[in-house]
């Protein structure tokens, strides 16, 4: 089982088609192994195993059938709760969503099981994605497997934690301004916030729409690489969607990153309350990448430091109108006893979410209030306009630009949850990219000399460039090779 | 620009949020505390600079007038907290305070 | 009201007008339009407002809403958004509607009125589009929501598309906001885009009213008035509304800026809300679909494919047929009697100047007995042709041939056929009359020795006795003729 649970979602896949492994076995191991270390790190809100090694033996039926779904049809995964999963309860991490069963599937849930991906479950979150640490889940936190004293980061951090202490091979996560990319480098992990509109956001509970994408979460560039594949590519029930079929994001992965330009912003990242020792790992990264054949350039990205005020005022923006529908009428919670719908919404809502979602739509409708929206959310989406500028003058001389994926390392359960905005401050690196739309990777470079714990590189790619980014994370990880090295695996 | 404690209650009445006096006052402090970091972008002249609300360059993307299936009525209600003949219960309607 | 009243005050009145589309699926998903239906069988994750599900535009209610705007002359955005209108109410799934703000489709657009001041003009403030919300019944009390003890939602009717239409507040009198109500629904009947029917709410008709003294300069507290169910109803309700806020000022009293219930029966109106309680719906524009950018080429081609509208084919009305423009008005105020109009006078060889005096005087006449439309009406318009053909042939009389519609309305027969089976023919075979008259001028030698001496005026009585023996079917021309031909000294 040892062998299986740290193998690549490839090579399962590869292992699975070859005969060599049945999908039974794959998946049970994972099975096993989520059971075994669930009690330590709380990653699932939701465990459909039965429901898994069923789809598994179809995955074997159709193997021997010799009509397999896809290269890696029978390789389990697991979702954030924040994707719907017909029949299966989609909470978004939230109380207010405790009873609510949905009656169809997400696009990325859909075409992960057309590909013959059994589901092992749904994964804890901050609710409704509003958090770097998932404390903000309705359900309890998840934990750290590098340290369950730590958070996993969040809000993905069930679906980091899962794939860190070997419970499933990957899974999906979302990320709105860093929830992917975040939780991935806390946990040693490689996590993708693709294009805006490359993965449909069809049945994703959302958070922000203008800014929330699915990504991939899993130990190596190329199952990123993979995932995103089968599940990238034009959906006609997302208009923000950008039309046209799936591209292999595997192939040209293994070129090398000889002659690529890549800019690095030194100044910004010393000023950030970047931790000494994420800053020494993440140089010594690009010394790597310099080594690998890449020239490193210094850029200027002057909007960035603005990235954080006008993602704190739109994305909780968009929260207030995207969570208004749940009002207690049709699903969900409901306050009972209420006279009137006035105090049974009101009371609803009330007791069924949490301190930081509500302190997110008091935000936002305040920003959006009449006499408002000028000074704030106005403001906001001009400084988008910066941000995007900004970045696209910065492709015009370089093809990707790095720098950390959070400024710390994992911090302990309850360390930030008194102040908002030191937890907001988790985002620094990763909220631009959302602004702009456009591609990042974070992707493993060892782990911090200050405590030991992870320590993620961020790859920044124009939109629709993914295949340069996974091209130079796949190099760099290939290169450092930590991630297949027993220091790359947690110590739970 | 400090936030007293009627904006606070005027916000809460929009968003339908039945908070208590403690997380009211909490509220206040906090807002103005997150509103405060925000002001950074306040000072920035952005006359001239255009608005971005979505960061596609899509245009038009629209679906044919054709029927598709809808859910059945079970569907439709399994989720509800209150039915009456096929229809989801509310109570009585009343306008904002 | 004296004109010494309407002198002192002037009244303003802008209209608000919401139409459901008649397009095959909703605004923002796949789910059938339809009236009726059993409750929340038209719905699914888009339109119930389901976590994770997303609104796609559908392209046929675009068309029509530029056809709509099109065709009130506005003009067509560079670039349109649609917003997100945020309030809570339960029949609204997702607690905000996506409708259009600062960027709607069409603009500054405008549309002409016959009004007592003359040909005028009425300003279009804007077009656009947007989706319907669900419908609530009302539990206990009088089955209205104030007094109800609970609600009861249907979602149905959530997502279907709405274009909202906004006139300037061009409009003078109650009499201008008919006129102007009536030449809207008939050009979006003639744009085959909407139902319009108001009865049955696919055309809503909301109107903002205020008086103010004649040479002020600030309009006059803003009044909105709701619930007028039909063209008639925004008439009385504007009347009375008018009556009341004058008598108000007459008085001394300040009218105050609300909205008004308009009552059916009763005729009045009553208060509904103050707007102390200032709406803050804080648009801002929907982060889940793209703006639209329709262009030349499309926006061509929507005009191009624009049918006749009204004004234009009231003016060929009356050169094409010679009728008169209070015909024209009563033919054209809807497009099926137009259209049924036209199609009973192609089937017709004389002038249609006939066609129109059965429809208007009689055919009419049935309809509001029936309590139908004419295109609910069983007779087709080439039925209408050939009864006044008939008359025309001398088979049936002017008289007759009311008894022949009544019949042909009842079973949707030929004229012909009811003549025939209802024994309403003329007899006109001189042979079968001659008979007839001779008996009758055995039978009235005195009256006949009168006409013989010169006393034609008794001619008269002895037509009445053929026709009496002949049970009016004989054609009374032929039976004058035939009695002087007899009888002549
Ligand atoms: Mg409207
Ligand atoms: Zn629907």
């Amino acid at each position: 089982m040892d062998e299986l649970i740290w193998k690549p979602a490839v090579e399962l896949g590869e292992a699975v088609r070859s005969g060599e492994v049945s999908a039974v076995e794959v998946t049970q191991a994972f099975v096993d192994r989520s059971e075994a270390v669930e009690g330590a790190i709380s990653a699932y809100l939701q465990v459909t195993a039965d429901a898994a090694l069923a789809e598994a033996e179809a995955a074997d039926r159709r193997r021997a059938a010799g009509e397999p779904s896809s290269p890696y049809d029978g390789v389990p995964i697991a979702y954030k709760d924040l994707f719907v999963t017909k029949g299966v309860r989609s909470t978004s991490g939230s109380k207010i969503l405790d009873s609510f069963v949905p009656p169809y599937d997400a696009t990325v849930v859909e075409r992960c099981s057309r590909a013959g991906l059994p589901m092992l479950g749904k994964l804890n979150m901050d609710e409704f994605a509003m958090g770097s640490s998932t404390e903000n889940s309705g359900y309890g936190p998840s934990r750290n497997p590098w340290d369950t004293n730590r958070v996993p980061g969040g809000s993905s951090g069930g679906s980091t934690a899962l794939v860190a202490a070997g419970g499933a091979p990957w899974t999906w996560g979302t990320d709105t301004g860093g929830s992917v990319r975040q939780p991935a480098a806390l946990c040693g992990l490689v996590g993708v916030k693709p294009t805006y509109g490359l993965v449909s956001r069809y049945g994703m509970i959302a958070f922000a729409s203008s800014l929330d994408q699915a990504g991939p979460i899993t130990r190596t560039v190329k199952d990123a690489a993979a995932l995103l594949g089968l599940a990238a590519g034009g959906d006609p029930r997302d208009s923000t969607c950008i039309p046209g079929g799936r591209a292999d994001f595997l192939a040209g992965i293994e070129e090398g990153i000889d002659g690529l330009r890549i800019g690095i912003m030194p100044e910004l990242e010393s000023g950030e309350g970047t931790q000494p020792g994420v800053l020494s790992r993440v140089q010594e990264a690009y010394q790597r990448l310099e080594k690998l054949g890449a020239t490193l350039v210094e850029v200027s990205l002057p909007s960035f430091e603005y990235g954080l005020s006008a993602y704190y005022l739109l994305a909780p923006a968009e929260a207030s109108s995207n969570l208004a529908r749940y009002d207690g009428v049709r699903y969900g919670h409901r306050a009972s006893g209420a006279e009137d719908i006035v105090r049974m919404t009101s009371t609803t809502r009330e007791e069924g979410f949490g301190d930081e979602v509500k302190r997110r739509i008091m935000l936002g409708t305040y920003a959006l209030s009449a006499g408002y929206y000028d000074a704030y959310y106005g403001k906001a989406q001009k400084v988008r306009t910066l941000i995007t500028r900004d970045l696209d003058r910065a492709y015009e001389t370089v093809d990707l630009i790095a720098c950390p994926t959070s400024p710390t390392t994992a911090f302990e359960l309850g360390s930030r949850t008194a102040d908002p905005l030191a937890m907001y401050l988790s985002d620094v690196f990763t909220v631009p990219v959302n602004l702009a739309g456009n591609a990042a990777i974070s992707v493993p470079c060892g782990t911090s000399p200050d405590d030991g714990l992870p320590v993620g590189l961020q790859l920044i790619a124009k939109s629709l460039d993914e295949p340069t980014m996974f091209r130079a994370a796949h190099a760099f990880e290939q290169d450092l090779g930590w991630i297949h090295s027993p220091e790359g695996r947690p110590p739970l | 620009m400090p936030i007293d404690r009627a904006a606070v209650d005027h916000v809460a009445r929009l968003a339908r949020l039945d908070l208590t006096d403690d997380e009211r006052e909490r509220m206040r402090a906090e807002l103005t505390h997150i509103l405060e970091h925000a002001e950074k972008i306040q000072a920035l002249d952005l006359d001239a600079v255009p608005p971005t609300s979505h960061s596609v360059s899509i245009r038009n993307a629209m679906r044919p007038d054709e029927v598709t299936p809808s859910l059945s009525p079970e569907e439709v209600l399994a989720n509800a907290p209150e039915v009456e003949d096929g229809r989801i219960k509310v109570p009585r309607i009343i306008e904002d305070a | 009201m004296s004109t010494t009243v309407q002198d002192l005050y002037e009244t303003t009145v802008g209209l608000e007008i919401h139409v459901e589309l008649s397009t095959r699926s909703k605004m923002f998903c796949g789910c059938a339009v339809s009236f009726g239906g059993d409750p929340n069988t038209r719905t699914c994750p888009v339109c119930l407002g389901l976590p994770g599900s997303l609104p796609v535009p559908n392209e046929r209610a675009i068309d029509y809403t530029m056809r709509i705007a099109l065709a009130l002359n506005c003009r067509i955005a560079e670039t349109s958004l649609f917003h997100r209108k945020n309030y809570f109410y339960p029949d609204m799934p997702k607690n905000y509607q996506i409708s259009q703000y600062d960027q709607p489709l069409g603009s500054a657009g405008w549309v002409e009125i016959e009004a007592d001041r003359g040909p005028t003009r009425v300003g279009i403030n804007r077009v656009h589009l947007e989706e319907d919300t669900g419908k609530s019944i009302h539990v206990g009390g009088s089955g209205r929501i104030a007094d109800s003890d609970y609600s009861l939602e249907d979602f149905n009717r959530a997502g279907t598309p709405l274009v909202e239409i906004v006139s300037e507040p061009d409009i003078r009198s109650a009499e201008e906001a008919r006129a102007f109500a009536t030449e809207l629904r008939a050009i979006l009947e003639s744009l085959g885009v909407s139902d319009v029917r108001m009865e049955e709410g696919s055309m809503r008709v909301d109107a903002n009213v205020s008086v103010r003294r004649r040479g002020e300069k600030e309009f006059g507290a803003k009044v909105e008035v709701k619930n007028m169910n039909s063209i008639r109803s925004v008439g009385r309700a504007l009347e009375h509304e008018e009556r009341r806020q004058r008598a108000a000022l007459d008085a001394g009293e300040t009218l105050i800026q609300e909205t008004r219930h308009f009552d059916e029966k009763s005729g009045t109106t009553s208060s509904l809300r103050t707007k102390e309680f200032a709406f803050d719906y804080r648009y801002f524009p929907e982060p889940d679909l793209v703006p639209f950018e329709p262009g030349d080429e499309w926006v061509g081609r929507v005009r191009a494919e624009l049918p006749e509208l009204p004004a234009a084919r009231r003016e060929r009305f009356a050169q094409e047929y010679g009728l008169a423009d209070g015909d024209v008005a009563i033919l054209t105020a809807s497009k099926a009697t137009a259209d049924w109009f036209e199609q009973a006078a192609a089937a017709y060889d004389g002038p249609a100047k006939k066609i129109v005096n059965w429809i208007i005087a009689d055919l009419f006449g049935l309809l509001n007995e029936a309590g139908i439309e004419l295109a609910d009406s069983k007779i087709a318009p080439g039925q209408l042709a050939g009864l006044v053909e008939l008359i025309d042939s001398g088979k049936v009389s002017g008289k007759q041939a009311k008894l022949v519609l009544a019949g042909m309305f009842e079973s949707g027969a030929d004229a012909e056929a009811v003549a025939r089976d209802k024994g309403l023919e003329q007899v006109s075979d001189t042979g079968a009359i001659e008979a007839a008259v001779d008996e009758v001028i055995a039978e009235n030698a005195d009256a006949a020795d009168k006409v013989r001496g010169g006393q034609t005026n008794t001619i008269g009585f002895l037509v009445g006795q053929v026709m009496k023996k002949t049970r009016g079917q004989a054609n009374p021309g032929i039976v004058n003729d035939l009695l002087r031909r007899k009888l002549a000294p």
